[in-house]
């Protein structure tokens, strides 16, 4: 089985943000950029579906050329091949995102696509649900857990829902999202890593695979939430109620 | 910090982004509390070990994963990002207690005791400190007398990092009275009869690491567990102690880079007279300073990594990088004490620990005054 893993680079969730000078985008100085931890879950579950039925798992990337660290992490950890497509952060959005991962999915006809259920950056949660629309393909966002049938041609996949669990049956070809308690990735270790450097990653232009990169969102402007204000301590329960009830209206 | 990436390939990124993702998943959220127990769980072991973490610097031959210099001072940096010196150092014990080992290429003790350690089965310590000589090796007392097919032990060492609850204990003993060519290895066993731990110190800092007084009384050591030749133990010492002051380096270098860090999110938060304290020109000055001492050790760490990789002679540089690592480490952390106010002197703030921990750099593997001497010597 073919799975195509996509990964995305994300600002470290640790670093202070600072709005650039026209806030429409964070000032990147002495920002260091991590992976987005959905994408290692979904490179742990694609590495482990294709431990299991045999096949190949091709690492998947957009991004200026730091990005190969990320797609050769994925092959260290045991991805067998990787694939850049060279676009800028800012051109980017979950739309473009998906239509180049579609045009991706047309050259390499794989029969599984997997993706972390979102980015920690930008929180979009959209590009699984738009590439399984572009391929028309089944999707089955947020697994937490995925069996394989046995003539490989569906997955059963248990989604976190609201209030629950809910179990879907998807026929392959599909889209997979990945949550966090789908599996616990594993660590790149060194040997792995030492291979990795050998794997190729092939760079594809966005041009070439025929994709329109025109976006469909752009951010106008953003904001820093309000300065907390200081709390206050209220004498009594009755105090509390009255401002409850007369300054909050909660009651 | 990019400015140093010229140093690195991605593999070097790799497994300091590997090390550190360990090391905050499975060392940071417990600092504070093996740090209070002055242990940490026997099984982080082997979940190092399953993480590839255990072995980084060793070769894949004997169990290893691999790497060399700059590799094993990247892990270093990642896995200090754990918080702890003690957990970093506790873990990497077998960084001193195997090489001679290995050196000594005998396929039996390697498979006997080098695999089990690479594994995190087993606990290794190195035992060269007494207490009566330290950075004066040849005044070793612990003495092996062969008899026939083996070797009986007495005597005692001190201030064995790991040593409470090391499996196996590579020894520095005296088989002949040559004060240098007298000095052997022996990989004894601490279940042996007559090992005993006679005491487990209480430290200043690292103190999630155990450390033992250990004494070995009429021990009998079968002499297969000799390593190389008798009398080849110097030699093999004056060699790995590049790797060990290497380490110390990375150690003070990652200590100090932490320390600054830690500060900066600091000093952005605290406020007084209405603004962050990060805003007064005193404190902006001040990190100033500390950020370039972190960013020159940095470049001398890395240098003398990548040199001692290419086979360079680095004997005077490596001495002078981990003196400059144990100043750096201490004029860094102490700034950083400062600048944390009465929160810098609590013990579940992180730079406190650092502070504690960085006293031991120009002490252990090799103190200030000894490194100066060598570095005077060859000038």
């Amino acid at each position: 089985m073919k799975i195509l893993v996509a990964v995305k680079r994300v600002t470290d969730p640790d670093a202070r943000i600072r709005l650039n000078a026209d806030a429409t985008g964070i000032d990147m100085t002495g920002v260091e950029y991590k992976v987005n931890p959905f994408c290692e879950n979904a490179v742990e579950g694609a590495l482990q579906l294709r431990d299991a039925a045999g096949g190949e798992v091709v690492v998947v990337s957009i991004g200026p050329e730091e990005v190969d660290t990320y797609i050769r992490t994925g092959l260290a950890m045991g991805g067998d091949r990787g694939i850049r497509v060279p676009l800028e952060d800012e051109n980017l959005d979950s739309d473009v995102v998906a239509r180049v991962l579609a045009a991706l999915v047309a050259k390499e006809e794989p029969e599984l696509v997997m993706l972390g259920k979102q980015a920690i950056d930008g929180d979009n949660n959209q590009v699984a649900q738009l590439l399984a629309g572009y391929l028309g393909w089944p999707q089955a966002c947020f697994a937490s857990e995925i069996a394989l049938s046995d003539d490989q041609q569906s997955a059963e996949v248990t989604r976190e829902v609201d209030g629950g669990l809910e179990v879907l049956n998807v026929g392959l070809p599909a889209v997979i999202s990945a949550d966090l308690r789908l599996n616990e990735p594993r660590y790149a270790s060194l040997p792995g890593i030492m291979k990795a450097k050998r794997k190729t990653i092939d760079v594809y232009e966005a041009a070439d695979l025929g994709v329109d990169t025109t976006v469909k969102v752009r951010v106008l402007k953003l904001e820093s939430p309000p300065e907390r204000a200081a709390g206050i301590k209220v004498d009594s329960v009755d105090d509390l109620l009255g401002k409850l009830r007369n300054e909050a209206k909660a009651l | 910090m990019q400015f140093l990436d010229n140093f690195l390939d991605e593999t070097h990124h790799m497994v300091r982004a590997t090390c550190r993702r360990f090391a905050e998943t499975e060392i940071a959220p417990h600092a504070y509390e093996w740090e209070e127990a002055e242990e940490f769980p026997r099984a982080l072991y082997n979940t190092a070990a399953e993480a590839g973490v255990l072995g980084v610097g060793f070769p894949e031959e004997v169990g290893g994963s691999g790497g060399s210099y700059l590799h094993a001072v990247m892990a270093i940096e990642g896995l200090m990002r754990g918080g702890s010196t003690g957990v970093t150092v506790g873990l990497g014990t077998a960084g001193i207690a195997l090489p001679a080992i290995i050196q000594s290429g005998s396929a039996e003790l390697i498979d006997r005791f080098v695999r089990p350690a690479l594994a995190g089965e087993t606990v290794s310590a190195l035992c060269i400190t007494e207490p009566g000589a330290g950075s004066d090796v040849a005044g070793i007392q612990t003495r092996a007398i062969r008899e026939g097919d083996s070797y009986r032990v007495n005597g005692s060492k001190m201030f064995i990092t790991s040593g409470v609850r090391a499996d196996i204990l590579t020894t520095l003993v005296r088989t002949s009275d040559d004060p240098h060519l007298g000095l052997s290895f022996l990989v004894i066993e601490s279940a042996s009869p007559g090992v005993s731990v006679s005491r487990s110190l209480k430290k200043t800092g690292w103190r999630a690491s155990d450390t033992a007084e250990i004494a070995f009384d009429d021990v009998v050591v079968p002499a297969d567990q000799l390593v190389g030749p008798e009398g080849s133990a110097f030699v093999t010492l004056m060699k790995n102690f590049q790797m060990e002051r290497l380490a110390l380096a990375a150690y003070g270098m990652a200590t100090a880079e932490i320390a600054l860090e830690e500060t900066k999110k600091y000093v952005a938060e605290r406020k007084a007279f209405d603004r962050p304290i990060g805003s007064f020109q005193v404190t902006r000055h001040k990190i100033a300073d500390m950020a370039t001492q972190v960013v020159a050790l940095k470049t001398l760490v890395y240098q003398v990594a990548k040199r001692m990789e290419e086979g360079f002679d680095a004997t005077t540089e490596v001495s002078m990088a981990k003196n400059l690592a144990a100043e750096t480490a201490i004029a860094v952390t102490y700034e950083a004490v400062q600048l944390h106010g009465g929160m810098g002197y609590m013990r579940e703030t992180l730079v406190e620990r650092l502070s504690r921990d960085a006293r031991l750099l120009p002490i252990g593997g090799g103190t200030q005054e000894i490194m100066k001497e060598i570095i005077s010597r060859r000038l």
